[in-house]
């Protein structure tokens, strides 16, 4: 049976789920507990499943990051929580060095099943070390999984086919989109849910809406900004193809290649730091892929300076509906 | 607080008035982060944006270190640091129109609550935690490597004492023998973790010993216990003698953040927290001592509010920075 719920609900069911299923699922992170989860996503967990499945960390992320690939090479599941992206530096060198490449220089001896759930985004005037995105950093490296679910479906079966990996998955959820009583959040995002267990696969992309003169492409809470944006363009007469990556790494070329063949335009939208990130990387895709465009693709993402704390300034650099609409316009 | 007669009187009227400030200051804040938000907590409502944690409850760690500390002295706080940034002398109106996100503001609204910098006074802090022992380290190689006298003080929670840089830092600050002063303010919760079950030793001080460095616990209801215990770090770092830990135990009056709920803290822990209110037991000693009247407690509690008021005024009355603002200051000379 399906019923609404916000993602952060969705996110904690999938995780309860798979603990019932399979005892070597667990979970570990700062505030995990008691508490539920600064974003909510470990609601009900601790009261289920106990403080050995469900463990209370101190702030020491390098030792319980670490952690989690010890626990892995044993055959367990962790599921970690870095509560914030923006804290990343502290456990890099476990995430980057060896929970991503322990597969590969083991020559396939060592599988490596860590789902690691972080918050990202901003929006809400956090500033500069806690608002970004930074999955752009993560997708960079070889060997992590990375997914970012932009409703509450997909997250629920993102988070069980993340679990089910044999892969580390990084599994980024948007602040803004987990229908948190505090922290606003597009109704759009709260969906019906399935109560029984099911997978999104991860490498899927989703046209959440069809459209014929342009592609535009995002993630996350970008996925509502390009809807709101095609939605307005259809009053103008310019049909909008919206199409949600949801999986950064694997990357669903063929949807997106599909897509950009039929439009012949492009516009990516990125919450993330404009250079070195997804906006090129998607781009470079459809190019490298011989695809001609009747327009030159163009890129509304995030400009390449820190989040500042002002609203005015923070609003003034997020990329928006109306920057996507500006956008769409230039290439038509 | 033995030593309270030892002390001149203008020393615990400041000590006072600075404590007092802060009280004054953090809950003030707290109304103008709460307009606007009714019913509920709405962190994107209200004339200050993101997130506030304040430190009542804890001005005495701030006091009594900050007490023996010069403009040249680095301190180097946290998440929570209002109160270090207050004792230490950062500009108040700046402060507060940085809190309110406006271009007056200490980095005209770029930081904001959690990234405080006041280079005047060399105030920095950060919203990573145990990111500052490591920065103090360096402060103090450079104090060694210039010959000169100051002392860097790096802050952290109990709960950042567990942060793989606390331990690097102590080592190194350690082994080179620096000027600084490690600060635990353990006010016993990392947001809903309490330190007995994060923290393997019941004192942080107690890690000291692990690098050969003298470290202190002292109880934070007590500010002049910190002061003393502050003023001999202090000494001994400005005498070449190397680095020290402090820790100070606190009480957190508020939540870990405004709005934060609290489902996860006894309530016995927050009655705990208004006996060992520091600010009240100060107030108290002064009294009952006789080293100061009501009246001249007064005076100061008028000026205090005088203060505060303007600078809360000097934030309203600004003007947001303009949006293309956002985009300079990447890097140093130029756009
Ligand atoms: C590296 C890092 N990890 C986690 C956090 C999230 N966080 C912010 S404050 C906090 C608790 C800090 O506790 P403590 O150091 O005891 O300071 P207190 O808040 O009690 O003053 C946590 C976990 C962070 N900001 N940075």
């Amino acid at each position: 049976m399906a019923r609404k719920l916000p993602m952060y609900k969705a996110i904690s069911e999938a995780i309860a789920q798979e603990m019932e299923r399979d005892e070597n699922v667990f979970v570990m992170g700062e505030d995990i507990g008691a508490y539920g989860g600064i974003f909510g996503a470990t609601t009900g967990l601790l009261e289920k499943f106990g403080p050995e499945r469900v463990r209370d960390t101190p702030i020491s992320e390098a030792a319980f990051i670490g952690a989690a690939l010890g626990a892995a090479s044993k055959g367990m599941r962790p599921i970690v929580e870095l509560m914030f992206v923006d804290f990343f530096g502290v456990a890099m060198d476990q995430i980057y060095n060896h929970i991503a490449k322990a597969h590969y220089m083991s020559g396939g001896q060592v599988k490596m099943p860590v789902v690691i759930m972080t918050a990202m985004g901003g929006g809400y005037s956090d500033a500069a070390q806690h608002s970004q995105c930074l999955y752009g950093l993560f997708a960079h490296v070889p060997g992590l999984k990375i997914v970012i679910p932009s409703n509450s479906y997909d997250a629920k079966g993102l988070m069980i086919s993340a679990i089910r990996d044999d892969n580390p998955v990084m599994y980024f959820f948007h602040k803004g989109l987990m229908g948190l009583g505090w922290m606003p959040s597009p109704p759009e995002a709260t969906v019906e849910v399935p109560e029984e267990p099911y997978t999104v696969p991860i490498g899927e992309a989703k046209v959440v809406k069809e459209g014929s003169d342009v592609t535009i492409v995002g993630v996350a809470k970008m996925v509502y900004e390009a809807l709101w944006a095609a939605e307005e363009l259809e009053k103008e007469g310019i049909g909008a193809e919206v199409i949600d990556l949801r999986t950064l790494v694997p990357v669903d070329k063929k949807t997106l290649l599909n897509s950009v063949k039929k439009t012949g335009r492009l516009v990516v939208v990125d919450e993330d730091y404009r250079s070195y990130g997804m906006s090129g990387e998607v781009i470079a895709t459809v190019v490298e892929n011989g695809i001609s465009l009747e327009a030159p693709p163009v890129r509304v993402a995030y400009p390449d300076v820190p989040v500042p704390y002002s609203r005015v300034l923070e609003r003034y650099v997020l990329p928006d509906k109306e920057k996507i609409i500006n956008a769409v316009k230039s290439i038509m | 607080m033995e030593k309270v007669e030892e002390i001149p009187k203008e020393t615990l009227l400041e000590i006072y008035k600075t404590m007092h400030k802060i009280r004054t200051y953090e809950e003030t804040l707290a109304e103008w982060y709460y307009k606007g938000k009714t019913p509920r907590f709405d962190i994107s409502a209200g004339p200050i944006p993101g997130e506030l944690h304040l430190s009542s409850g804890q001005e005495s760690a701030a006091v009594g270190v900050c007490m023996h500390l010069k403009p040249e002295d680095a301190l180097i706080g946290t998440h929570r640091a209002h109160h270090f940034a207050i004792a230490k002398g950062v500009d108040l109106k700046k402060m507060t129109a940085e809190i309110f996100g406006k271009a007056t503001g200490l980095s005209r609204g770029k930081g904001g609550h959690m990234h405080l910098f006041d280079a005047n006074v060399n105030f920095s802090c950060s919203g990573i935690v145990g990111a500052s022992f490591p920065q103090a380290v360096g402060v103090g190689i450079a104090a060694k490597l210039k010959g000169e006298d100051y002392v860097a003080v790096a802050v952290g929670g109990d709960g950042a004492a567990n942060q793989g840089t606390f331990h690097e830092a102590l080592n190194l600050a350690a082994i080179w023998k620096l000027p600084v002063i490690f600060v635990i303010e353990d006010n016993s919760w990392a947001i809903s973790v309490p330190k007995e079950k994060s923290t393997a030793v019941a004192k942080n001080s107690e890690r000291a010993a692990g690098y050969g460095i003298p470290g202190v616990s002292v109880d934070g209801a007590d500010v002049i216990a910190v002061y003393e215990v502050a003023k001999e770090a202090v000494e001994r770092a400005r005498r070449g003698e190397g680095p020290s830990l402090i820790e100070i135990k606190v009480y957190r009056l508020r939540g870990h953040f405004e709005g934060d709920p609290q489902h996860y803290r006894p309530k016995e822990d927050l009655e705990l927290a208004r006996q060992k209110d520091p600010l009240m037991n100060f107030e108290k000693l002064l009294l009952e001592k006789g080293i100061a009247t009501e009246d001249e407690l007064n005076k100061i509690k008028e000026e205090n509010i005088r203060e505060v008021q303007e600078a809360i005024d000097f934030a309203v009355n600004s003007p947001y920075p303009e949006p293309e603002e956002a985009l300079k200051g990447v890097f140093a000379g130029g756009e």
